[in-house]
C-alpha cells in the first residue's frame, strides 16, 4: 500500500503542499505509517492535487481536486476500503481523455518518482544507454534515430540524426552537448514538466547524445523561473554519479561523461542556439550569423549540439525499443509523439502526448474537452510568439509540422492557447508583438524597431484609434521584419500579425472602420453600464472612478455618464457585486 | 589591467564606495572568478546575496574578475532577472503568459496596482510590496497565476487578489504592531 502525491510545479501552486502535510498528520495521529511517494505532473493540470492510492497488488485509485479536508476519507479508503462521500475519484470521462494519449516523452512523468534514481533503474532506466555503450557504435545510434524519423522537438523540427551526424563528424575537440531547457514561449510548459517529472530520461537522453557525437561534457541550460526542475535536476545528477552512471568509465566501457546545469537568467532569445551558446559563455544571449553552425564552431569554438529536452527525452525509447517503433507512430514526415500543453479556455487544460497526424479537433474536443462554460471556439493559438492562430475552419487541420506550418502558424514547442469568443484577436497580436518587442535583442533593426512599430500601430488600433490604411501599413512592417532579421524570433515575429489578418481581417476591420471590438474586450471601445438589479449603491465605483463619471445616492442604484466616462475600467475591477457591464 | 584601473578610477563616485559586506560574495568569487564563462553565474549568486545588484557590489566584482563593469552592466540588464533595484519584502511576479493573458491577467494587474497605488516594476512607500510582470511561470492550466515569495497563487479572480494581498500585508515585518490601520 502506497500513497502517491502530484507535485509538481502546478501540482504544488494548487496546494499538493498542504495536502501533504495533512496526509503526514493524519497518518501520524492514527499512527499508521504508510509509505507516501512523489511523483511529477501526470499532465492532469485542471485535476490538481492529484493523490493515487495504489494497493498492493498494484491497483490505482486516483483522487483529484483533493482538499486537506479530503484527507481523512481517503485515508479511510486506503485502509478501510471504505467508500468516499467527498472526496472525488477521478471521472471516467478524464480517465478516457488519458487513455486516448501515446506516453512516450512523459512515459515516466506522474508515474515514478523523479526524486528516486531506483525508480527509474527499475523501469528500464540507463538500459538504453547501457545497450549503446555495450552493443552499438556512434554510427549505430545515429543510424536508429535516423530511422527513427524523430525531429527537433524545440520548434523547428529539424531531423535530429543529422544534427548528430554533423557534429560526429567534427574533427576538433573537445565537443559538447547541450539540452535547451530555456523554454521562453509563454504558455507552454512541457519541458518543465519533463524536468520536473522524469530528470532521469533527459539525462540518459543526453549521455546517448554525448556517445553519438563523441562529447565527454553535458549542459543543461534550465530557466531560472523553474527552480523545482533544477533542484529534481540536481538531485538527479548526484544520484547518477553515486551509481556510477555518469563519471568515468561508465559501465566498464571507457566511455566519460558528466553534465552540469547552468540556470538561464530570463531572455526568450536564449532558444535561439546561439544566443544560447553566448549566454552560456556568460555573455548578453544575442545571436550570430550561421554558419558556422553550433555544430561546427558552438560553445567556446567547439563543436556543440543543441537539442530541446522533449527531444531527450524521446531518445532512450527510441534506442530501447527500436526506430522502427518510433516511426510506426505519426505520420509520413512527422513521426511520433508530440507533446502539448494545452491553455486557455480549454476544459481539461493540462499536459498530453499524442501521436502525430491526429486532427485538432480530436486534441481539443475528444482530449481536452471543449471549450470552458459551452462557449464558441474562436481559435488556438500554437507556437506562441513565433506562431499563429488557426480559426475555427481550420479545426480538421491533422497535427503535423506540414500541415501547420500551411495554416500560417508553426508546430513550435507545442503550446496550444484555445481561445473563445470573447478573445479579441486583435488584442491576442497586440499581446505578442508586446512580448516579442520586449524580447528582441535589440541586434537588427528591422526587429528592433519593427516591432515596436508594429506594437504601436496595433495599441492604437486596440485602443479605437486606429485609422484606415492601418492594416496595409501592418502587412508591408511584416515583410520587412521577416526579411530584416537574422534570427528566428525577429524572422517569425509578424507570424502572429499574419494570421490574424489572414483569419480575422473583419476584427481589425470592425475595431478601425467601426469603433468596436466584436469579443468586447478592448476596453477603450466598449460601454460601461451599471446593471440595476446588482447595484446595491455601495458608492465604491463613483469613489474610484477618475474622472467622476458615476453618481449616484448611498444605498441607491448608482448609473455612468457617458459623456464623462473615459473607459479605464476601474469600476468593473473595484466592483464586488459585477454590477459593472461592459459592452 | 593598468587600462582597467584607469577606467574604474575614471568611473568612480563617491557614491560607489564599497558599502555592502562582501564576505558571502567573496566565497562565490573564489570558486567561479577564474572560470570563465561564469558572469551569468555570479550575478545570479550576488542577487541571491543582496536582494539585487547593487552599484558598489558590480564595481567590486568587476575589480576581482577584470571584467569591466560596462560589459556587466551590459549582461545585468539584458536579462530579466537581474535587477538593479531593491525589492520590497514581498515580491509579487505577476504571470503574464499568453494563458493568463486570456484568462484576465490583466484585470488582476489593475487590481493589484489600484490595491497597492503602484504600477509594474515600482514598490510601495512603505516597502513591503514590489510588483513585477513576467512572461510566463508555467503554470498555465492555473492561470491566471501570480507568484509572491516564491508561492504560487493559482486561478486568480480581483477579488481573491485583493484579500490576498491584505492578508500578506498585515503578516508583514515591517507592519508589526500597526495592524489597526490596515
Amino acid at each position: 500500500m502506497k500513497i502517491i502525491i502530484g507535485q509538481g510545479s502546478c501540482g504544488i501552486a494548487a496546494g499538493a503542499d498542504k495536502v501533504t502535510v495533512a496526509i503526514q498528520k493524519e497518518l501520524e495521529s492514527r499512527n499508521h505509517p504508510l509509505e507516501i511517494e512523489l511523483a511529477g505532473c501526470c499532465g492532469t493540470c485542471y485535476l490538481e492535487p492529484i493523490v493515487d492510492v495504489v494497493s498492493d497488488n498494484g491497483q490505482k485509485t486516483t483522487f483529484v481536486s483533493v482538499k486537506p479536508e479530503h484527507i481523512a476519507e481517503i485515508l479511510d479508503f486506503a485502509i478501510h476500503q471504505k467508500q468516499p462521500k467527498d472526496a472525488v475519484i477521478m471521472g471516467d470521462n478524464d480517465q478516457a481523455s488519458l487513455d486516448k494519449q501515446v506516453r512516450i516523452a512523459l512515459r515516466n512523468a506522474g508515474v515514478l518518482n523523479p526524486e528516486k534514481i531506483e525508480d527509474y533503474l527499475a523501469n528500464d532506466g540507463y538500459k538504453a544507454i547501457q545497450k549503446c555503450l555495450q552493443e552499438m557504435t556512434p554510427q549505430d545510434v545515429i543510424e536508429d534515430v535516423k530511422i527513427s524519423g524523430l525531429r527537433g522537438r524545440g520548434g523547428a523540427g529539424f531531423p535530429t540524426w543529422f544534427k548528430w551526424q554533423a557534429a560526429n563528424q567534427q574533427k576538433a575537440t573537445p565537443k559538447y552537448i547541450v539540452c535547451n531547457g530555456d523554454e521562453g514561449d509563454p504558455g507552454a510548459f512541457m519541458d518543465r514538466s519533463i524536468l520536473e517529472g522524469d530528470p532521469h530520461s533527459v539525462i540518459e537522453g543526453m549521455m546517448i547524445g554525448g556517445y553519438a557525437i563523441g562529447a565527454n561534457e553535458g549542459i543543461i541550460y534550465v530557466r531560472a523561473e523553474y527552480p523545482l526542475a533544477i533542484k529534481r535536476l540536481e538531485i538527479a545528477l548526484k544520484q547518477a554519479r553515486e551509481k556510477g552512471i555518469l563519471g568515468k568509465n561508465i559501465f566498464g566501457t571507457g566511455f566519460d561523461f558528466d553534465i552540469w546545469i547552468k540556470a538561464g537568467a530570463g531572455a526568450f532569445v536564449c532558444g535561439e542556439e546561439t544566443a544560447l551558446i553566448a549566454s552560456l559563455e556568460g555573455q548578453r544571449g544575442m545571436p550570430r550569423l550561421k554558419p558556422p553552425f553550433p555544430a561546427q564552431k558552438g560553445y567556446w569554438g567547439k563543436p556543440t549540439n543543441i537539442n530541446n529536452v522533449e527531444t531527450f527525452a524521446n531518445i532512450p525509447w527510441i534506442l530501447l525499443s527500436g526506430g522502427s517503433a518510433f516511426a510506426a507512430l505519426g505520420t509520413e514526415k512527422s513521426k511520433g509523439t508530440k507533446v502539448f500543453a494545452l491553455a486557455g479556455k480549454i476544459q481539461r487544460g493540462g499536459l498530453i502526448e499524442i501521436p502525430m497526424g491526429l486532427t485538432l479537433r480530436e486534441v481539443i474536443y475528444d482530449i481536452g474537452g471543449g471549450i470552458q462554460d459551452n462557449k464558441a471556439f474562436k481559435a488556438v493559438q500554437m507556437g506562441g510568439p513565433s506562431g499563429g492562430c488557426i480559426p475555427a475552419s481550420l479545426l480538421d487541420t491533422p497535427i503535423d509540422y506540414e500541415s501547420i506550418t500551411a495554416t500560417g502558424a508553426i508546430m513550435g514547442s507545442g503550446g496550444m492557447i484555445v481561445m473563445d469568443e470573447t478573445t479579441c484577436m486583435v488584442d491576442m497580436a497586440r499581446f505578442f508583438l508586446d512580448f516579442t518587442c520586449k524580447e528582441s535583442c535589440g541586434k537588427c533593426v528591422q526587429c528592433r524597431v519593427g516591432t515596436k512599430r508594429m506594437l504601436e500601430i496595433l495599441e492604437r488600433i486596440t485602443n479605437g484609434e486606429g485609422k484606415d490604411g492601418d492594416i496595409e501599413l501592418l502587412e508591408d512592417l511584416c515583410q520587412k521584419v521577416k526579411d530584416g532579421s537574422l534570427c528566428a524570433l525577429g524572422g517569425t515575429a509578424p507570424n502572429p500579425v499574419l494570421t490574424t489578418l489572414q483569419y480575422f481581417r473583419d476584427e481589425y476591420e470592425a475595431h478601425i472602420y467601426e469603433h468596436r471590438c466584436p469579443a468586447h474586450n478592448c476596453k477603450k471601445l466598449l460601454t460601461y453600464t451599471i446593471k440595476e438589479d446588482l447595484c446595491v449603491g455601495c458608492g465604491a465605483c463613483a469613489k474610484k472612478c477618475p474622472s467622476d463619471a458615476i453618481s449616484g445616492e448611498p444605498k441607491k442604484v448608482h448609473s455612468i455618464h457617458q459623456e464623462l466616462c473615459i473607459q479605464c475600467g476601474t469600476c468593473k475591477t473595484v466592483c464586488t457585486f459585477n454590477a459593472i457591464e461592459a459592452l | 589591467m593598468s587600462e582597467l584601473n584607469q577606467f574604474n578610477n575614471m568611473c568612480k563616485k563617491s557614491s560607489d564606495e564599497l558599502t555592502h559586506d562582501t564576505s558571502q560574495l567573496d566565497e562565490v568569487l573564489k570558486v567561479y572568478k577564474n572560470k570563465p564563462g561564469s558572469m551569468i553565474t555570479i550575478l545570479q549568486k550576488a542577487q541571491d546575496i543582496y536582494g539585487y545588484l547593487p552599484k558598489d557590489i558590480i564595481r567590486y566584482i568587476s575589480q576581482e574578475t577584470l571584467i569591466k563593469t560596462p560589459i556587466i552592466y551590459g549582461v545585468a540588464t539584458f536579462y530579466t532577472q537581474f535587477r538593479l533595484q531593491p525589492v520590497g519584502e514581498y515580491l509579487i511576479l505577476l504571470c503574464k503568459g499568453t494563458a493568463c493573458h486570456v484568462n484576465g491577467a490583466n484585470e488582476i494587474e489593475q487590481t493589484i496596482c489600484d490595491e497597492l497605488n503602484i504600477q509594474n516594476g515600482e514598490t510601495t512607500e512603505d516597502g513591503i510590496f514590489t510588483l513585477n510582470n513576467v512572461a510566463c511561470l508555467g503554470c498555465c492550466s492555473l492561470s491566471p497565476v501570480m507568484m509572491i515569495n516564491g508561492e504560487t497563487y493559482a486561478k486568480m479572480t480581483p477579488k481573491k487578489a485583493r484579500s490576498i494581498l491584505r492578508d500578506l500585508r498585515k503578516k508583514s515585518k515591517l507592519n508589526a504592531g500597526k495592524e489597526d490601520q490596515v
